[in-house]
């Protein structure tokens, strides 16, 4: 059972990662981008909106009722990078929304598009170094230290920010790649493809730049990588699809299907390898052990309710998210 | 928490109401083939979309918020009454499905299946909004586990979430839901009408809106009724604050505003009805009603707030209904009045009284069951993070839900404005 519900907590996980990750990323490619460009990633995202932090929610109840010690602690020491998340998702849903709804097109669009640009940003940056401060081990509960080393200490450092950074490159790489397939202009389509290529390379030399940090901070996840043996494949998945992806990218031809194919599998198995890692650790304290699943699991009478709403949940909405998108492919009369 | 909760309160009313306004007009415009039914339909869908997306937004802070301000609270709570939000995340999942079916199936669709991603909008709008009640009936009522030396154990999250007070708070806050949202948009579209008088599109508009709030506003006393007894029954500190109550009494007076006066632990400027809060309470005007003096001093809840809060509430609910009962007189004998000047206005200056209403509502509710945050289990103070500096972060959270509301409003605004160029039906006379 517990494994069934980590399972699900993992897939809405990547599945937030990939569309919640492509709507951030669409905010920092614009960022480099032009007006024309500026209409198409609206057009693209317009549909979706904020649908896609359901996914988050989704992940945030698992964790609250299934693993309540784990949500609580969390909330507790990475209080402020979660409130910067927050703001972050207040300040870019509700800026992209009033930019795409506002009847009047005139100077408050420039303050618009300048927060849902800053923020698309910020918000992946505090994301990564949430995930990084919880392997990291510098999270203590321990009362009597200094507000610095309890509240700040565990997410500002180098590791972390490199997560970060990493993550936001990310979801950019993400985007760019699923922006290629969006526009019908060529010159447009050009500089999508650059972009891509692009970030792809600076994606791959922030997340080699992770493990030589961990390596300098003294944390051990180069040597657990390397004892993964699910870890090495689902990297080397990854790194042998960038070849791929860079020859589609380079086509003239629409290859939108094997380029968001290969983009897909690509995050899921960065995702899924680091998760591999991980498991069954959810938080790393600093000088007593870990907080893991099996430790942190609430009683089975909860877990067993949770699974049913889990499932009876799934089986209706992924065909209804089928059907909304069948709607969305079919033309207007 | 607060702020984002009665921030977040209006926007859960207006997704539990608008759907169901939504699918009606679409309904009449089916049947009757009317283009304005169809402009009206239109013309909302637009503003439910601005205040989906926002309240979807200010929903997922609050799924944070929980952990962030009461940690001490969820590693004991989440456990227990997880069940009712993961029924609320699935539910809300599937009304943000079929909204967007409903906002971009418009042409694309058979109208008739268009018509039913609308129900489907309602039906999981409100469900959702019932299990986070559930959740909130809960800390009022707590049941389905045992509270040994400051653990929960044998825990039953299906009693949980079914505890004595689910129902009659989810019923009061579905009609509440439906009281201030119909009321609200009837009165915007009231007070254009006072502008552009005989436009055939708001008068509709007024018309469908006021149709549930009537009905709504009606039955909400009795609701209201209801709920007050099962408080006196579970809650008797609650009641005691909300009527402002200081001397246990047999028999004892309904005390109808005032200014209550802590130190004295007396009522002033009140009207006193003799035995009525005995029979309201207990239904017998001879009954005993326990006061706050039987309740420990650390134990009481504050009245000040509380009581005002509540005659607040009962004020505008009952003026509401008021309201509703003419509607539906004008409407069968008279219904020369409801396009007079006066009536309009009465309907135009109600607009944010059921949102006031429903603010005030939750007031009580929450400041009722102070100093606990799970009704004699676990103390409020006992919950709250213990970070040091939180004020600053709530001074954030308070700074920009205070900007955001502005900006809604101002845009709304602009929404408003730009009806008349869009639809040709409310052009016409």
């Amino acid at each position: 059972m517990l494994i069934l519900i980590v399972t699900i907590l993992g897939v809405s996980f990547i599945l937030y990662a990939l569309l919640g990750g492509a709507d951030f990323g669409a905010g920092i490619v614009e960022s480099f981008a032009g007006k024309r460009e500026e209409v198409t990633i609206s057009r693209a995202m317009a549909p979706v909106w904020e649908a896609n932090h359901v996914w988050l929610i989704l992940a945030v109840v698992i964790l609250f009722t299934g693993f309540p010690v784990v949500y609580a602690s969390l909330s507790w020491v990475l209080h402020i990078p979660l409130m910067m998340v927050l703001l972050g998702i207040i300040m870019r849903g509700t800026a992209f929304t009033f930019r795409h709804y506002d009847v009047h097109q005139g100077r408050s669009h420039k303050y618009y598009s300048f927060l849902f640009r800053l923020s698309s940003f910020i918000t992946p940056v505090f994301l990564g170094m949430i995930l990084g401060a919880m392997i990291l081990g510098r999270i203590s509960f321990d009362r009597s230290e200094t507000f610095y080393n309890l509240f700040i200490a565990p997410w500002l450092n180098w590791f972390c920010l490199t997560m970060g950074v990493f993550t936001a490159c990310l979801f950019a790489y993400l985007a760019s790649v699923f922006l290629v397939g969006e526009t019908k202009i060529e010159r447009e389509r050009i500089r999508y493809a650059k972009f891509s290529k692009h970030s792809m390379i600076a994606t791959m030399i922030l997340g080699l730049l992770v493990f030589i940090i961990a390596q300098a901070e003294g944390h051990s996840l180069t040597r657990t990588f390397l004892h993964s043996t699910p870890g090495i494949i689902m990297l080397f998945i990854a790194a042998l699809l960038c070849p791929f992806i860079w020859h589609f990218l380079n086509q003239e031809r629409n290859k939108t299907l094997y380029l968001r194919l290969g983009i897909g599998v690509q995050v899921t198995a960065i995702l899924a390898g680091w998760f591999y890692i991980q498991f069954p650790v959810l938080i790393e304290v600093k000088n007593s052990g870990e907080l893991t699943f099996y430790n942190t699991q609430a009683p089975a009478a909860t877990l067993e309710q949770l699974l049913i709403a889990l499932i009876v949940g799934l089986l209706l909405v992924i065909p209804g998210f089928i059907f909304l998108f069948r709607v969305f492919k079919i033309k207007a009369k | 928490m607060a702020v984002s909760l009665g921030f977040h309160i209006v926007f859960a009313c207006m997704g539990m109401t608008m759907p169901v306004l939504m699918a009606f007009s679409e309904w009449r415009w089916l049947k009757t083939g009317k283009q304005v039914y169809l402009d009206i339909t239109k013309a909302w869908s637009k503003g439910v979309a601005i205040f989906f997306a926002v309240g979807a937004v200010s929903g997922t802070v609050l799924s944070f918020e929980l952990g962030l301000l009461w940690p001490e609270f969820m590693k004991h709570a989440g456990a227990i009454i997880g069940m009712p939000f993961s029924w609320e995340g699935t539910a809300f999942f599937i009304e943000a499905i079929a909204l967007g079916v409903f906002l971009y199936g418009w042409n694309r669709l058979n109208k008739w299946i268009h018509w039913l991603s609308g129900i489907l909008v309602s039906v999981s709008g409100i469900l959702s909004g019932i299990f986070v009640v559930s959740a909130n009936a809960w800390m009022n009522s707590p049941s389905g586990f045992d509270w040994v030396n400051g653990r929960a154990i044998n825990i039953d999250p299906v009693k949980a979430m079914f505890n004595d007070a689910w129902l009659s708070q989810a019923i009061h806050m579905t009609l509440a839901a439906f009281v201030s949202t119909a009321f609200a948009v009837a009165g915007v579209h009231a007070f254009l009408l006072l502008k552009n008088r005989g436009r055939l599109f708001h008068q509709q508009a007024v018309k469908t809106a006021l149709i549930f709030g009537s009905v709504a506003a009606l039955l909400q006393p009795i609701s209201g009724h209801f709920s007050a007894e099962g408080v006196a029954k579970r809650q008797p500190a609650k009641l005691a604050a909300l009527e402002a109550l200081y001397k246990t009494s047999k028999p004892a007076d309904l005390v109808i505003g005032g200014l209550p006066n802590d130190k004295e632990e007396r009522v002033n400027y009140a009207i006193h009805i003799p035995g009525a809060l005995s029979f309201l309470a207990k239904g017998d005007f001879n009954a005993e009603v326990q006061g706050l003096d039987k309740v420990p001093k650390e134990d009481r809840p504050p009245v000040i707030i509380t009581h005002i809060s509540f005659q607040l509430m009962v004020l505008i609910g009952f003026f509401l209904a008021l309201v509703s009962l003419l509607y539906l007189v004008f409407t069968i004998k008279w219904r020369y009045v409801l396009i007079k000047k006066w009536w309009l206005s009465v309907i135009a200056l109600a607009t944010p009284l059921g949102f006031l209403a429903v603010e005030a509502g939750w007031t009580v509710t929450e400041t009722g069951r102070q100093p606990w945050i799970i009704y004699g289990i676990m103390r409020t103070k006992d919950a709250v993070s213990s970070m040091p500096g939180l004020r600053y972060s709530f001074l954030v959270v308070t700074v920009v839900y205070l900007l955001l509301s502005l900006i809604i409003f101002w845009l709304m605004r602009r929404q408003i404005n730009t009806i008349h160029e869009f639809y040709p039906t409310a052009k016409t006379v």
